[in-house]
């Protein structure tokens, strides 16, 4: 059967995470886990990009979204972890991923329809309010070990489960974006009223994206919950939804190709600035603003608009 | 010829403004239809009642015989209403032919699963919605400019291409607001040319919003016009004309 593009592009770049997996063992397990950082947040950030970017309806609700994903897979694992064999254990991490993707999805929809009425701003604090609201359940939830959060999770993100999750993330939203369907999303960023007078149902493209992005944050949890081995609620508080926000607007807003260097550059940074511990973060936030006064179409403007 | 659109008795008050009172307004399959008055008279407010960007407070609109009331736009532009706007509309971040596409996908059954899967049938569709893209700005003259941004064409072109546009979705009835507006009259001349053309070519309804008289008058087939919200006259263009009640609401009526 006939492929197009986009499928040997998923195929090659899932190959060649998971083979630099088997040769993890040469590489230096700091520089290691950096990478696996910057696969996640490649996937927290594409996948936001598809609310915010294309779809442009300005969530800050993304963290939460990854704390449905983590806590969910975490407790997966923790619970049927010692029941089952090694051998079984790489399924049961894919059914707990997946499943934390699922249940971040539900609740992508359930902020998604109520948020369709809000509009910029108001959509903004409505969904810093929900991803506050999770956090707080995680915090005073006895079953997620409350403010200790969860601890003892297995070691099972690897370089190969982030990056090939990643190529994932990045197949699927560039896919659904640059389709006939897809310029849907498009146009209910650009103009919802006309966008309806053509016959685009503006409702579903939104809960489209909340429910598609939400899912790939619920993954990126996972995967994050795995590699650093501790849940804690403050880890998700909506700093780091701000952190992705930021890797969207500085890739530029929609381009999926900026949004994944974005997201590279601002893992990496902070981990260069570790010589200048204490001026790290003022360094960090400096740059920001610089290069938001500089380019505030995003850094990176190739790969067209709306495309990958 | 059947009708198309059915107002009946339609009115809008928004608080205590009644923006639309007890309009009739009737179009046929294949007719062109003006609505002129002057600023204020409830002309744009009329096309958001028949396209549902807002319900009628009262009376009833009916599209090829079913009722509008609390359908949405997007369903009512599947059925066949499609329209441009007063300031142009286009989407801002898209080209010349994803403008075009993005209006012909609401008649497409294409959905998540085929743009994720990227089959067979996906990408006949996808070819097949390039083809009747390009055919459509071809006949426009814009299949060259196809891959520009949409937002960099000449204000003429815009325009032009807002109605491409709407004629992608597949209208039964195109509604027209105030194509003219910001033309000088070389540009007036070649778009009441091109509003005949798309009329006669595709065979569709056309109303037509517009304050200036030159082109309401050199292509309607029928006139309606409002005056604060009301019809105040309905006729061929020489009867309007004529009529003094549409004199008076545009030139302001004599005193004694």
């Amino acid at each position: 059967m006939m492929r197009g593009k986009e499928q040997i592009f998923l195929l090659v770049a899932i190959v060649v995470a998971v083979a630099l997996s088997f040769a993890s063992g040469a590489f230096n397990r700091y520089y290691l886990g950096i990478a696996v950082d910057v696969g996640i947040n490649i996937i927290l950030a594409v996948s936001l990009n598809l609310i915010n970017g294309h779809t442009g309806q300005f969530s800050l609700g993304h963290a939460g979204f990854m704390a449905v994903g983590g806590y969910t897979a975490a407790k997966l694992t923790l619970l049927y972890g010692a029941l089952l064999p090694p051998a079984a254990q790489p399924f049961l991490f894919a059914a707990a991923l997946l499943a934390g993707g699922l249940v971040a999805a539900l609740a992508g929809l359930l902020v998604g329809v109520p948020s369709l009425r809000l509009r910029g701003d108001y959509l903004a604090i409505v969904t810093l309010g929900f991803g506050e609201i999770i956090r707080v359940i995680f915090q005073t939830s006895d079953f997620f070990g409350a403010a200790t959060g969860l601890t003892g999770i297995t070691k099972m993100t690897t370089f190969g489960w982030a990056w090939a999750l990643a190529a994932v993330t990045v197949y699927v939203v560039a896919c659904l974006v640059n389709s006939t369907y897809g310029r849907g999303f498009i146009a209910v960023h650009d103009d919802e009223i006309a966008a309806s007078a053509m016959g685009i149902n503006t409702v579903r493209y939104k809960v489209t994206a909340f429910v598609v992005g939400a899912f790939f944050a619920g993954i990126a949890g996972g995967l994050y919950a795995h590699h650093k081995l501790v849940l804690k609620p403050d880890g998700f508080d909506f700093v780091r939804s701000i952190e992705i926000v930021v890797m969207v607007i500085l890739g530029g807003m929609g381009r999926t190709a900026g949004v994944i260097c974005a997201a590279v550059i601002l893992t990496i940074l902070p981990e260069l600035l570790r010589g200048v511990a204490e001026y790290r973060m003022i360094i960090y936030a400096l740059l920001i603003i610089g290069l938001m006064l500089t380019r505030p179409q995003g850094l990176f403007t190739f790969g067209k608009k709306g495309g990958a | 010829m059947n009708p198309l659109l059915e107002c009946e008795k339609v009115t809008i008050k928004f608080g205590g403004v009644t923006a639309v009172s007890e309009l009739d307004l009737h179009i046929r399959e294949h007719e062109l239809v003006g609505l002129i008055g002057p600023n204020g008279a409830g002309k744009t407010t009329a096309f958001n009642l028949i396209t549902g960007v807002y319900q009628p407070t009262a009376g009833s609109i009916a599209f090829g015989g079913r009722t509008t009331a609390g359908v949405k736009p997007e369903l009512l532009s599947l059925r066949g209403i499609s329209r441009t706007f007063q300031n142009i509309r286009l989407f801002a971040s898209m080209t010349v032919f994803d403008n075009v596409r993005t209006a012909m996908q609401g008649n497409r059954a294409q959905r998540v699963r085929d743009a994720l899967l990227r089959g067979k049938s996906f990408r006949e569709t996808e070819a097949r919605v390039k083809h009747e893209a390009m055919e459509l700005l071809k006949i426009f003259g814009l299949d060259e400019a196809c891959d520009a941004p949409g937002k960099s064409l000449p204000y003429g072109d815009q325009r032009r291409l807002e109605i491409v546009r709407a004629l992608a979705t597949q209208p039964k009835l195109l509604l027209l607001d105030e194509p003219a507006a910001g033309m000088n009259p070389t540009e007036k001349q070649q778009l009441m040319e091109l509003i005949r053309f798309v009329h006669d070519k595709f065979g569709i309804a056309v109303l037509l919003v517009e304050h200036d008289m030159k082109v309401v008058m050199g292509i309607c087939q029928r006139i309606t016009v409002l005056d604060y919200g009301r019809k105040i006259a309905e006729g061929t263009p020489v009867e309007i004309r004529s009529d003094p009640k549409v004199i008076a609401a545009y030139l302001g009526k004599e005193e004694g």
